[in-house]
């Protein structure tokens, strides 16, 4: 379970989250919404240490990361997997070298082992006869697939996702959310996704924050979103035809 | 009386201090004070334990391919033209004078050695390594990999820079060795072809009064020389903040940087080691 409390970061004077306060539970998908430039990925990054926030606390199962040492800090990390926006892989390393990274770096399994666990994680996101290959060879929702599969591939305990299917079609879309959170329930892992597409909230939101201009606006779940009367909300989620027509429906 | 020139020490002293700030802010001296010491920090984190030993000793190889042999052919194509003309300009200067024709030799090898190979070479490579440096951290920076590694709990410095630095500074002198020779070599070829002087006047000219401590000086610079470009170009691409744009910005901050404190420490270096 992770825990923030009261959160707030300031950049260059600007106040980009004000006192934001939320439970992500484990072993569910929890989605953090919001326009861009809402505060969304500034708090992925304190959540993950990159930023340290000016106020509040961060508990990780208890352990607060805003306090703990460097080292103790590198531990946890160990407990984490991030699937970043672009996927993030390293260029000048292969398919197989991408997701085999975090194993060379820390596990003392053998090479043998480490091919074996890398097999396993890539057939578990779908991919086959793909190790070979360079992140520049292969489409974008491969790459997100191969993001994900060096994310597991220490079996982490929190997995977090920073909008995971931009830029994908929408098939591609609800198949990296659902392996998302077929994961989530198969290692029971803390998951976290950044995300402002709408299909995500409606497949997996099972719990969900809002955040409008970095103060939290609104949280609840998937289902509770038809009946909230937040405004915000309402305008965020329902602001295309599709959904204002699935809502009217539904109502 | 005493007061007045005590107030006119004073005034003075004021303009003075005055004008010295006013030249501080001309040249943004804190930001570069700043930058220095952001640059002593990352050098610093250089120099922290690697997460995995193996892992970093692999790095080093590769970067020494990646870095170093990729620039053999280069290094050695420009150091057999820059040999060949110091040898046909020094010829040309001797023109009817009394000197032997063997200190065509002699002046090419100091010419090669003391400063073409160690320092414009150096200047060269700034260019062809510090950019490629720049830009590949630079882009790794952009696209979130630094991130991931940190993410991790890879030390992304330690990682990515270690191993350039020390493939650097262990390659370039031998970099640099092979410059001198083939500059030597060129500088032959082009005082035989040309008729200048004959093959046995141009190596009596490379054996006449040689110090061993100069090829010792040139190899120091050398060694310094790499570690500026591998460091400085890894700190303008590590701290690259936006898009492609800012890529190739700290591609070209890293080039001019590398060259500019490349040519102040070898006049620092020179008038310590020879002056």
């Amino acid at each position: 379970m992770i825990e923030i409390k009261n959160i707030v970061k300031t950049f260059s004077g600007q106040e980009i989250l004000k006192d934001i306060s939320f439970v992500y539970e484990p072993g569910k998908t929890n989605l953090v919404i919001g326009q861009s430039g809402s505060g969304k990925t500034v708090l992925l990054k304190c959540l993950l240490g990159l930023y340290k926030p000016d106020q509040g606390s961060i508990l990780f199962d208890g352990e607060d990361i805003v306090t703990m040492s460097n080292k103790n800090l590198k531990k946890l990390r160990k407990e984490v997997g991030m699937v970043f926006q672009g996927g993030a892989l390293f260029d000048s390393l292969n398919i197989e070298q991408n997701v085999m990274f975090p194993l060379q770096m820390f596990s003392k399994m053998s090479e043998e082992e480490r091919i074996d666990r890398v097999n396993f994680c890539l057939k578990r996101v779908n991919l086959e006869n793909v190790n070979r290959l360079f992140p520049s060879e292969i489409s974008g929702g491969m790459k997100k697939r191969v993001a994900i599969a060096r994310a597991i591939v220490l079996n982490p305990k929190y997995l977090f996702c920073d909008e995971p299917n931009s830029g994908l079609d929408p098939y591609t879309a609800i198949l990296i959310d659902n392996l998302l959170q077929e994961l989530t329930y198969e290692y029971g892992m803390t998951t976290v996704i950044n995300t402002h597409d709408m299909n995500s909230v409606m497949e997996i939101g099972e719990r969900i924050l809002f955040i409008k201009e970095g103060m939290m606006a609104w949280e609840g779940t998937k289902a509770d979103i038809l009946k909230a009367d937040n405004k915000n909300l309402q305008d965020f989620v329902f602001s295309s035809e599709l959904f204002k027509t699935i809502k009217s429906r539904s109502i | 009386m005493f007061n007045l020139i005590s107030m006119n020490i004073k005034r003075i002293f004021i303009y003075r201090f005055g004008k010295f700030t006013f030249i501080l802010e001309k040249i943004n001296a804190m930001g570069l004070i700043a930058s220095f010491g952001k640059y002593l920090l990352f050098i610093a984190e250089v120099f922290r334990k690697p997460e995995r030993r193996s892992v970093m000793y692999r790095l080093v190889v590769k970067e020494v391919s990646e870095l170093g042999l990729k620039s053999v052919l280069f290094v050695v194509f420009v150091s057999l033209f820059v040999g060949a003309v110091v040898t046909l300009q020094t010829a040309a200067n001797m023109e009817g004078s009394w000197m032997p024709r063997y200190l065509i030799g002699y002046a090419t090898r100091d010419a090669v050695i003391l400063e073409f190979s160690p320092t414009i070479i150096s200047l060269l490579l700034a260019g062809k390594i510090g950019s490629n440096i720049a830009s590949s951290i630079g882009t790794m920076r952009v696209t979130e990999q630094i991130d991931a590694l940190e993410v991790m709990g890879v030390n992304p410095v330690t990682y990515l820079v270690r191993p350039k630095i020390f493939a650097l500074v262990f390659f370039n002198p031998l970099l640099i060795s092979m410059s001198m020779f083939v500059g030597v070599i060129g500088g032959l070829i082009a005082g035989v072809l040309s008729g200048e002087c004959t093959a046995t006047e141009f190596i009596a000219g490379i054996q006449y009064d040689f110090i061993p401590f100069k090829a010792v000086y040139a190899l120091v610079k050398t060694i310094l020389f790499a570690f500026i470009i591998a460091s400085i170009s890894s700190f303008h691409g590590f701290f690259t903040e936006g898009g492609a744009l800012e890529v190739g910005q700290s591609s070209t901050k890293a080039v001019v940087y590398s060259s500019v404190v490349i040519i102040v420490s070898n006049y620092l270096l020179t008038q310590l080691l020879l002056g």
